[in-house]
């Protein structure tokens, strides 16, 4: 889908990741990925969609420059990733499981950091810096919140409040591991409203994650990988059953209802439901080419979520 | 009375061996801040084991001590590097395998050459009558190292809370980490003298460990700590006069007792306060839910 407002964007030639056939193999001989190839650019919410093991994380870790593929190169705004970095063009919403939630830190100061980069020798934030992070928190909703502890704060909180590190960096590009994990309906719903929103606002952002089912629900490309590119392109016609089968091999709970077992009538059409953890992806179609079902979201969630809280 | 109390600092050795024990004091506390946070206790351990042999060596071959010190604890640190890189063993195996290799390294190399120097002073430390050059050697690694950390403490600390965040803001996340090694290197080799090599562990993870029991912020939890670590090596040091005990093993008792008692009565992480917020809680929900107390 190509967007109106792309046009008359100033920056939006700057936002991008173009990876040209890399490949990584670690120390121990294992092949990561190889001859991966993806152009994203801005105005877009792409979908990073594999198994465990498919090489999500180590293209995540590529893209912040942590590990240097053997083959290929990586331009993010038409820059090598150093540079890019340097200027600050690129943030990452960590996994919940990677931040130590007993370190003495408070909310304001984890937004902060992502004001690091504009800060001098001492990292003494200036009025500016104060500015963006107190108005990333608003957004964010977690304002109320600025002086606790990481530690005591809900799972949704948590995920706001690296949300809001990231957009006080004020970086077009945000990469986004698991968002949805651990955290509750609504958070769900809120970080899905707010990808919308930035991305209308031109950002690029890359989520990997395995609700398969809510992908069309906020992505408007998506990249399914497996150790390489199986697929990638527009949500509408790449996300598909054919494409994720491929992915996905036999891995995935796959639940077929046929027309016969729905209804008596002459309609062929079947229910294909295809989950790898929580939300399974809903096909409803006579081929294998037809998009998924939207996720059916808002009211009906509210009860699900006071589940999780008891 | 008050001049016994002032007595100790009528003799030069004894405000030398103050002043040493607590500058060596504040600068390991202030490093004990970021080892405890990444469950990094045992490197300094292992660290200020791996000297050991630096130390012997040195002198053995007539170089200054904190040169040999300096050179076998970075290789220890390599040697741990390349370990965990080339081998599937966990990180505490590892560690272990190390430090007491490097260890018996030194006391063999000790019993090699007993006249050299005495064990003593490498294991237990001797404050009391250190020489000048010592002291020069202590005071100069600890005002750079606290130089550096003062400008620097801001990013290493975000290196030690989120790596990937780190270099994705274009921070030298390789080189942070590799300073942070030095300074604890070399801050392991100017304690040496005061506590000695098997105490200076507790002079890189108590003042922290006590820190972090008084505050939620890493800025008040550095002050906290450089505070504790301070005044205890000095005090400890200035006891040592009356008590004719070790110096080291004064700081760590002294530094010990301190952490026992915040333990207690830390005002929000405290051991009685935790207990105080948790009867008070079950007050409330038996106010609220009389019926559900006992379920």
């Amino acid at each position: 889908m190509i967007n109106s407002q792309k046009e008359n964007a100033c920056f939006s030639p700057d936002v991008a990741i173009v990876t040209d056939d890399i490949s990584v193999t670690y120390n121990n001989g294992h092949t990561a990925i190889y001859d991966l190839s993806i152009n994203l650019s801005g105005y877009t919410t792409c979908g990073l969609v594999g198994i465990n093991g498919s090489g999500k994380s180590t293209l995540f870790k590529c893209i912040m420059g942590l590990v240097t593929p053997q083959t290929g190169s990586i331009r993010l705004g038409g820059m090598p990733v150093k540079q890019a970095l340097k200027q600050g063009l690129v943030t990452y919403v960590p996994q919940s499981e990677d931040i130590d939630w007993d370190f003495p830190i408070l909310v304001q100061d984890v937004v902060m950091q992502g004001r690091f980069g504009f800060m001098g020798l001492l990292r003494r934030p200036s009025i500016k810096d104060k500015e963006a992070a107190e108005a990333a928190m608003q957004r964010l909703g977690v304002g109320d919140l600025a002086k606790r502890q990481i530690g005591e704060l809900s799972g949704g909180q948590k995920k706001r409040v690296f949300l809001a590190r990231a957009l006080a960096q004020q970086s077009k590009i945000i990469l986004l591991d698991e968002p949805y994990a651990g955290v509750d309906v609504k958070t769900e719903n809120a970080i899905m409203e707010l990808l919308c929103e930035l991305r209308d606002e031109g950002y690029l952002m890359l989520v990997s994650t395995h609700n398969l089912g809510t992908v069309p629900d906020y992505c408007n490309e998506v990249v399914l990988l497996n150790q390489t590119v199986i697929a990638a392109g527009a949500t509408e016609s790449t996300y598909n059953q054919e494409n994720l089968e491929k992915t996905f091999g036999g891995i995935l709970k796959h639940i077929h209802l046929g027309g016969k077992d729905l209804h008596n009538d002459e309609d062929e059409r079947r229910v294909t439901i295809i989950t790898d953890d929580e939300r399974p992806a809903v096909f409803y179609g006579k081929t294998k080419e037809e998009s998924p079902l939207k996720h059916q979201d808002s009211d009906n969630d509210e009860p699900n979520e006071k589940v999780n809280h008891d | 009375m008050i001049d016994l109390i002032l007595e100790p600092f009528s003799y030069n050795y004894m405000n030398k061996a103050i002043f040493a024990a607590a500058i060596v004091g504040a600068v390991c506390a202030f490093l004990s801040a970021y080892l405890m946070l990444r469950g990094w206790s045992l490197i300094g351990d292992a660290l200020s084991h791996s000297v050991v042999p630096g130390v012997a060596g040195a002198y053995a071959l007539g170089f200054p001590y904190a040169v040999g010190a300096f050179f076998t604890g970075f290789l220890a640190a390599i040697a741990m590097a390349v370990l965990r890189h080339l081998s599937n063993l966990r990180e505490d195996a590892i560690i272990g395998f190390v430090f007491t290799t490097f260890f018996a390294a030194g006391l063999f190399l000790i019993s090699l050459n007993p006249t050299a120097i005495s064990i003593e002073t490498i294991v237990f430390g001797n404050m009391i009558g250190i020489a000048n050059s010592d002291l020069w050697q202590i005071v100069i690694i600890s005002a750079v190292s606290m130089v550096i950390l003062v400008f620097k403490w801001k990013d290493l600390m975000l290196t030690f809370f989120d790596e990937i965040h780190a270099a994705a803001i274009g921070l030298p996340v390789f080189w942070l980490k590799i300073l942070f090694f030095t300074l604890l290197s070399a801050c392991t080799v100017a304690s040496l003298q005061t506590v000695g090599a098997v105490l200076v562990i507790a002079m890189v993870i108590t003042p922290g460990a006590t820190a972090y029991l008084l505050t939620d912020r890493f800025d008040k939890l550095l002050i906290y700590s450089t505070l504790i670590g301070l005044f205890t090596a000095a005090i400890g040091a200035y006891l040592s006069y009356f008590i004719d005990g070790v110096t080291g093993a004064l700081i760590v008792v002294f530094q010990t007792s301190i952490f026992l008692i915040v333990f207690l009565f830390a005002p929000k992480h405290g051991l009685i306060a935790n207990k105080y917020r948790q009867k008070k809680t079950r007050n409330k929900r038996i106010i609220n839910h009389p019926k559900r107390v006992n379920s």
